[in-house]
């Protein structure tokens, strides 16, 4: 193995991390004057995780159907005000669940 | 959810952050545990994953470039699909540069925008108030070493745990995002607004042919661009300080 090119790609990796995550927040110290510009900025957590879940959430485990399980039960829960962890570990715990349940009867 | 933040002294503001910050962490170790087995799956050690991971401090990011890393792949290939898939923090960090204490120096800019995730990014806007120094390096605190322990398991426990735990742990970082946009959604009709745009367009994009050949970085910005665009054309911020929050 050759741990030269490794690091190499691992500090790239780091930098192009970096930078996006600077610049701006380096740069930018005064309020922005522009209601819309403003407007937009606080709205962009929600679409930028929004999309980043849908549709990927479908083809994150190893078939849809526990996925959709998976994502349903995070709904519910959040909808509820449950916190990060345990929707993150209830839907976890359901994908496990359905998916076992999935393989015995498919042996069944 | 968080009252008289500003009139918490620094070390308080640390502490508000670091529980603040408690959900992430734990929530960081699933996700990572994920990251430190596929490093060692491939044959690679166990420093390495966690050294990944120490630096880089991203999940999709880091996954892909890893891959890459290990497939022998061109350093610019490495660096612009790494870009690629981080391009979203430049318009988190512009979002948080608005948020934050105006008055913060410098290098604490600096050294803090290290730990702008997406996760830490939405908590920090849902702070009430202007985001602190103090706060936000406790906030930061508790998932880097979530994300730093959870490398280390996973990349020490690879081989040890099922298939089956291993394909339920991909959805984890999922339900994270679910619970971070659902409560607000509920209560704020724009944000609601914002975030089944930003999940339609970003369906779109990931069915209708020709536009699915586009790269999941470009996709996010384009989704996120349009959506906010929309929600801020729909729904303006109030001109107060406090603008954000209500929408």
């Amino acid at each position: 193995m050759n741990y030269t090119r490794i690091l190499i790609g691992v500090a790239i990796m780091a930098i192009v991390t970096y930078i996006p995550r600077m610049l701006p927040l380096a740069i930018f110290r005064k309020k922005i004057k522009s209601r819309f510009i403003r407007s937009f900025l606080a709205y962009v957590p929600y679409a930028v995780l929004a999309a980043m879940t849908f549709p990927e959430i479908l083809y994150s485990t190893s078939n849809m159907i526990s996925a959709v399980a998976g994502l349903l039960v995070a709904l519910v829960l959040s909808y509820f005000g449950r916190g990060l962890l345990t929707v993150a570990l209830s839907s976890t715990a359901v994908v496990f669940v359905v998916e076992q349940l999935l393989k015995w009867m498919g042996q069944a | 959810m968080q009252k008289k933040n500003r009139e918490l002294s620094g070390g308080a503001s640390f502490v508000r952050g670091l529980r603040d910050g408690m959900p992430i962490c734990l929530g960081y170790v699933s996700v990572s545990f994920t990251f430190g087995m596929m490093v060692t799956e491939n044959g690679m050690p166990v420093w390495l994953a966690v050294l990944i991971s120490m630096t880089n401090f991203t999940s999709a990011g880091q996954f892909a470039g890893t891959e890459l890393i290990l497939s022998g792949a061109m350093y610019v290939e490495i660096a612009i699909t790494t870009f690629v898939i981080n391009i979203r923090y430049m318009l988190m960090s512009l979002s948080l540069s608005q948020k934050i204490d105006p008055k913060m120096s410098m290098w604490k800019r600096c050294v803090l925008s290290f730990g702008n995730t997406d996760e830490v990014f939405a908590v920090a806007m849902q702070h009430e108030g202007k985001v602190r120094a103090d706060y936000l390096a406790g906030l930061i605190a508790t998932p880097y070493l979530g994300w730093a322990l959870g490398t280390f398991l996973g990349a020490a426990a690879a081989g040890i745990l099922p298939e089956s735990v291993r394909s339920a742990l991909g959805i984890a970082i999922y339900g994270m995002f679910i619970a971070i946009i659902i409560p607000p959604s509920r209560k704020l009709r724009p944000v609601a607004f914002t975030v089944v745009l930003g999940a339609l367009i970003s369906c779109v994009f990931h069915y209708v042919p020709g536009l699915n050949s586009l790269s999941s970085g470009w996709i996010i910005i384009i989704c996120a661009v349009l959506a906010s665009a929309a929600a801020a054309l729909r729904y303006p911020v109030d001109d107060e300080e406090e603008g954000e929050e209500n929408g």
